[in-house]
This record gives structure tokens, C-alpha cells and sequence, in this order.
């Protein structure tokens, strides 16, 4: 009996792997395929959802401007979900590289799962933008991987020159997530910053991404009467922080990073979030005409909702890729040949992507929706910050501040 | 001073939690020597009852405390039925079978309400709606307690003195008592065995639906996975207080919740989750019977 279960398993095993083979492989048409890996599920999967809108404009954009083509090759997006979690976000990125022989990658928004899949587009010459993964390990990884916006050196001290300078704070409380990465950078940054500025930081907590209970921090916080708390995590954790926190009397303003750009933010964190500031790539108010056309489209198509930073920085990212691919057409069409899906593996395809990595690389001065692009010799966008106050149920454009 | 008495305030409220869920553990365990891994998926599913009818209630726009109440009974009654279902259909069959054929049946019932959820609900979380505006309250020495807090207290000591109430009070809690000593020899004296597992099981699992609706008022974040931890915690909870007693459950609940909060707040807060462990460890080593626990009897 037992060993003819094991024998059925086997079978079926074997059968699910023989589908799965002859449902990515056959002959493959000329094509260019674009990949693309987020969070459409799991906690923060508003980011992973967002990138997704941005690339589908950008995509929109290029079947108005030449049907979806490119050189005369289909261009074809392949969106694949990593649930928010590392170790899944390598999975996929395999699966991007190995079965779909995308030509390049977008993604990810999150900085842990953008280290996770990094190596795998570096190792095998597919270039990777992460249009918002702010940690600086990300670029680090290999001279295939850019991304879209600033870095989270700039980003802390962006924060710590706010509270400094703007809100004259003097004593400050850090909360961050220890299983982030990005926001164990972040309050390295901060703190640095802060307190070169003659700054102290009172105290630090630590809490882990998908908790729910922060009282017990928050209450050695209040212990020691902050000004205001630096909070570098992501959007839930910042609303239900926000709102234990006032619960337990906290009054100060809650500081943040780019982390807490999501619509959802305001809907979790509620009225516990007036008058708090975070950092972030742009400002919905900002009368910048590139930007409001953008605005335009995506109220459009997304039924009358504003974007978020995310969905614009995943639009740069798209369209910086797809210019790199228009140009290369054009500059050597004999080349541009290579990146169409039939030749994936091949050396024409190498040498291609080879090709892409360069033209991407030369971006300067690129006029973005979020703001004037150039990639620096870490392949980071060097660009201002805003900062963003939360008012009367709104995010609302405060400050910018330079590089 | 104050930040020890305002966790002690934090650690009580969550512990409460723990305690409803883990009296469901350890009624279930009294009765029929089962681990119902499937409980803390139970307390999943009130906080989702509680979510949808507070959606149909309008509660999330206008609160008011009928409403409030409404959705804690919709969400109990709700659960209750889910409890009926699952002893009928997956507990009931295997009762005659080995205790780990019912541990592995209570395993799958555990996955499939996990999964189940997540087809139905969807993956990503959700809020639940302010039922009762949080307000305030200072309780001196700057120690303060939210008005959720006090509902949480208020409402799990009522539903904890109903259950006494129950058990040591009326026929059916009489009856139960009986089952836990001796199914044989409850069954001889006239009492349907099957009517009183049931019961059993539609009480536990109004309680984590209960707790479910008193955490997500104050935890607002729900999705699918989420009962998997606070199950674990419970069933620790249990089993430090001696499982299959109830005044048990509670302390053990209380032990846990003020424990945990303390080490997240004086040592570190990856510790949280470990800490139940460490106290499930300890426990037993030192008296493996549970707090308040009898040590079996031998049979001669």
C-alpha cells in the first residue's frame, strides 16, 4: 500500500514537471520580452501593484507611439508575483531568466527581494532596473543592476536634515524593522546624519515585519520623550504604528522614508498620521508639466485615482528600458536582432543585452515623471527629494531637498 | 514605573486574547484527549466574520456599540457553526481511529481553513474597520489604557465567567465534566457523548471567534496566515496553565501575553515569538502537568 502511494507521487511529480516543460518551452517567436517581479500579493503587495501599473503605461505609451513594437519585434511584459518574500523573489527571477529568456527585468520595489533577485540577472547578463529599492547594497551586486531612484544614504540624511533643520528637533526615537534591510540602512543613515546636525537619538526599538503589537516598544519610547520618532519601515507597519502610538498617548510627529508611499497608507493609519512627514521620490501637487501628464493618463486608465511614486518610478524605469532598446535598433539594427526571444542563449543575445546594459548605463539627464535622471558611475539616479506632510487625510507636498 | 505598569497594562490585553483562544484548546483536550490544531484558524475566521459583518452592518462608517455587539455575535455564531462542521465532518469519523489519526486530521482541517481563506478572502491583508472609536482613558502615573483595551477586558472576563457558569452550573456543563472523566462511563449514566463533544466544540470555538473580534479591534491588520502564531501561543498558553483545565487556560494566557510583552520591551523584539517556546520548555521540565494541572493518577 505504502509503496504504491510513493509510486503515484512519483507519478504525479513527474507529470507536473514534464507539463511545466512543454508548457514554457517549443519554438519561440520573435518577440521581446520584458520581465517584471513584485509583490502583486502578500503584506506590501500595493507595491508590487503599483510597479505593475507603471510598466502597463509605459507599455500603453509605446502601442500609441509604434502598435507595442520595437525594431518591428512585439514587445510582450511578463508579470511575475513574488507574495513579498524574499526567497520567492529568486525563484522567480529564475523562472524570468531561464523559461520566459526575457531580454531584461524590471523590479523589485523592496530592497531585500531586489539583493535576492540581482545576482541571478547578473550572472546571467540580463540587465535589472529596480525603479525604487533604495538600499545601496542593490546596485552593488554587478554592473547589470541600475535603478530609478536615490539611495538610502541621500534618503536618511534627507530625514535628518527635515528634523534638523525644518522642524528643529533636538531629541529624536527610532523604530525600525530588523528583518529589512532597507530600514536597517535607513536608520544608519538617519542616525549619522541626525546627529552630526547635533542631534541625539534617545532611544531605539526594533520591531519585525508582520507584527501587529508595537505597544511594548512604543511604551519604552514614550519612556524617553522623544520629539518626534523615525520610523524607516514600510506602509502597514507605519499605519498600525501610528495609531498604537496615539493610542498609548504619543502626541510627537512620526517621521518616515519612501517605505510609506501607498495609497493604503492613510486608510490603515487613519487620523493617527496628521502631521507626520515622510520622504519620497514625488509629489502628486507638484505643477511640473511632465508629471501632471503622467497624472492624467494614470487617472484615465485607473479610474480617477492619483499614482504614487512607485507607479511613477516603475514608468521611468519602462520607458528608460524601452528608449535603450529604440536606440539600439536604430544605432545597430544587426545587433538589436539578438534580443528577440528566438536567440535566447545564444551569443547574439549576449552580446545584446551586452549592448542595452551600456546605452541604459550612458543615461543622463533623462526627463523623467519623477524628476531629471542621471546614472551615476554606481548606477544610481542622483535626484532631489521631496518631503510630503500628511494633512487632513492627504499627502501634501512640504519641501524639497537637493543632493 | 510607569513604562512597567503600561506594559503590564499591554501585556494584560494581549494575554487576554491567548487565554480565549487557549480555552478552546483545552476544552476540546479535556474532553477528548485532542489537540485541535485547527483552533487558531477558528480565531482567523472570526476576525473575518467580524470584518464582513461590520461591512454589512455599515459599523465602519458609523459605529455605535449595538452595532459593535451585533458583529461580536454574528462573528460567534458564525464560528460556532464552522465548529459544528468541522467536529461533525473531520473529527467525528476518525474518533474510533488513533489519536494521531485525529492529530493529522486536525492538521488538515488546520490547512485546508488556511487555504480555504486565502481562495476566499484573498492573500492580501485587510483592515478591520473601527467598530468603536479608540479614545484615552489615563489611569495615573501616566499609565493610560485604550477604551478597546477595556472592552477587551470586559468582554473576555464576561464570556470567561459564562463558560464557569456553564461548566460548573448547568446540566450540559455537568454532562461535560462527565465526558472528560469517562466517555464509557458517561455514556452509562444516559448522556449522549456525541451531543456533548459537539457542544464542546461550538463553545471553543464562539470563544476564538470572540477573540478574533476583540484582537482585530485592536490589531487591525487580518489575513489568512494570521492564526497560525496567536494558535501556537494558545496552545502554549494551555498547557502552562495544565491543559484541559480552564482557570488553567486563562492564567496560562495571561502568563504568555504579559511575557511576551516584557521581553519585546526590556530585551529584544525578535525574542517574541521565542519566548513562548522557552516558557513551553520550561514548563516541562519543572512541572510538566501545567500550572495549575493535577499530575495524572496511577492506575492500578
Amino acid at each position: 500500500m505504502r509503496s504504491g502511494n510513493g509510486v503515484r507521487l512519483a507519478l504525479a511529480a513527474a507529470f507536473t514537471v514534464t507539463l511545466g516543460i512543454a508548457g514554457c518551452g517549443g519554438n519561440s517567436p520573435e518577440e521581446l520580452v520584458v520581465g517584471e517581479y513584485g509583490s502583486l500579493t502578500g503584506g506590501d503587495a500595493d507595491f508590487g501593484l503599483s510597479t505593475k501599473r507603471g510598466v502597463e503605461l509605459a507599455m500603453d505609451d509605446l502601442t500609441a507611439r509604434s502598435q507595442g513594437k520595437i525594431g518591428g519585434l512585439p514587445v510582450r511584459i511578463v508579470a511575475e508575483d513574488d507574495q513579498g518574500k524574499p526567497e520567492e523573489a529568486a525563484t522567480v527571477v529564475q523562472k524570468l531568466v531561464n523559461q520566459d529568456r526575457v531580454l531584461a527585468v524590471i523590479g523589485e520595489v523592496a530592497s531585500s527581494r531586489s539583493i535576492a533577485g540581482g545576482p541571478i540577472c547578473q550572472a546571467a547578463g540580463v540587465p535589472m532596473i529596480s525603479p525604487s529599492s533604495t538600499n545601496p547594497k542593490v546596485t552593488l551586486i554587478g554592473d547589470y543592476i541600475f535603478r530609478m531612484c536615490f539611495i538610502d544614504p541621500f534618503q536618511g540624511t534627507v530625514m535628518a536634515k527635515f528634523a534638523a533643520q525644518n522642524l528643529k528637533l533636538k531629541q529624536v526615537a527610532i523604530l525600525k524593522d530588523v528583518k529589512n534591510e532597507y530600514s536597517i540602512g535607513l536608520t544608519e543613515f538617519f542616525t549619522k546624519a541626525f546627529t552630526g546636525l547635533g542631534g541625539t537619538i534617545v532611544g531605539e526599538q526594533a520591531y519585525s515585519s508582520g507584527d501587529q503589537d508595537f505597544r511594548a516598544q512604543l511604551t519604552a519610547i514614550k519612556a524617553k520623550h522623544p520629539e518626534a520618532i523615525y520610523l524607516p519601515g514600510y506602509y502597514t507597519e507605519a499605519g498600525l504604528i501610528a495609531r498604537q502610538a496615539r493610542e498609548l498617548g504619543i502626541k510627537v510627529p512620526i517621521l518616515g522614508g519612501d517605505g510609506w508611499e501607498s495609497d493604503q497608507l492613510i486608510g490603515i493609519g487613519g487620523d493617527a498620521l496628521e502631521g507626520c512627514y515622510y520622504s519620497n521620490h514625488f509629489a502628486v501637487d507638484n505643477p511640473d508639466p511632465r508629471l501632471q501628464g503622467f497624472l492624467k493618463k494614470h487617472r484615465a486608465k485607473y479610474d480617477n485615482q492619483d499614482p504614487n511614486a512607485i507607479v511613477g518610478l516603475a514608468y521611468d524605469a519602462a520607458n528608460v528600458l524601452f528608449g535603450a532598446m529604440e536606440t539600439l535598433s536604430k544605432q545597430d539594427p544587426e545587433a538589436f536582432k539578438g534580443l528577440s526571444s528566438s536567440k535566447a542563449g545564444s551569443e547574439a543575445r549576449k552580446a545584446a543585452t551586452k549592448k542595452i546594459r551600456d546605452l541604459i548605463a550612458a543615461t543622463k539627464d533623462y526627463a523623467g515623471v519623477t524628476g531629471v535622471i542621471t546614472l551615476d558611475e554606481n548606477r544610481n539616479a542622483t535626484k532631489p527629494a521631496m518631503v510630503l506632510e500628511i494633512k487632513g487625510g492627504k499627502k501634501v507636498y512640504n519641501t524639497t531637498i537637493n543632493p | 514605573m510607569t513604562e512597567f505598569l503600561q506594559q503590564l497594562v499591554n501585556g494584560v490585553t494581549l494575554g487576554l486574547g491567548y487565554a480565549l483562544i487557549a480555552l478552546g484548546y483545552t476544552m476540546v483536550y479535556g474532553i477528548l484527549r485532542l489537540i485541535n490544531f485547527a483552533h487558531g484558524d477558528v480565531y482567523m475566521l472570526g476576525a473575518f466574520f467580524g470584518f464582513y459583518a461590520a461591512r454589512l452592518t455599515g459599523a465602519a462608517v458609523e459605529p455605535n456599540p449595538l452595532k459593535a455587539a451585533g458583529i461580536l455575535l454574528i462573528s460567534m455564531v458564525g464560528c460556532g457553526l464552522v465548529g459544528f462542521l468541522i467536529e461533525r465532518f473531520a473529527y467525528k469519523p476518525v474518533r474510533k481511529s488513533s489519536r494521531l489519526a485525529a492529530l493529522i486530521t486536525a492538521i488538515g482541517v488546520s490547512l485546508l481553513l488556511e487555504n480555504g481563506g486565502l481562495l476566499l478572502f484573498g492573500a492580501d491583508p485587510k483592515f478591520f474597520p473601527q467598530i468603536v472609536r479608540a479614545t484615552n482613558i489615563p489611569l495615573g502615573m501616566g499609565v493610560t489604557i485604550s477604551n478597546q483595551q477595556i472592552i477587551i477586558l470586559v468582554v473576555s472576563v464576561a464570556l470567561m465567567l459564562a463558560l464557569r457558569f456553564i461548566v460548573l452550573n448547568t446540566r450540559a456543563g455537568k454532562a461535560m465534566r462527565a465526558v472528560s472523566y469517562s466517555h464509557t462511563a458517561a455514556a452509562l449514566m444516559g448522556i449522549s457523548v456525541d451531543r456533548i463533544i459537539t457542544f464542546t466544540f461550538v463553545l471553543g470555538s464562539m470563544l476564538a471567534a470572540a477573540a478574533g473580534v476583540l484582537v482585530a479591534l485592536q490589531n487591525p491588520k487580518i489575513e489568512p496566515y494570521m492564526g497560525i502564531m496567536p494558535g501556537l501561543k494558545a496552545f502554549v498558553a494551555a498547557v502552562l496553565g495544565g491543559i484541559g483545565n480552564i482557570p488553567g487556560a486563562v492564567l496560562g494566557g495571561l502568563v504568555m501575553g504579559i511575557a511576551e510583552v516584557m521581553v519585546v520591551g526590556y530585551l529584544s523584539p525578535t525574542w517574541r515569538d521565542a519566548i513562548a517556546f522557552v516558557l513551553l520548555i520550561l514548563i516541562l521540565l519543572v512541572r510538566p502537568s501545567g500550572l495549575l494541572g493535577q499530575p495524572p493518577a496511577e492506575k492500578v
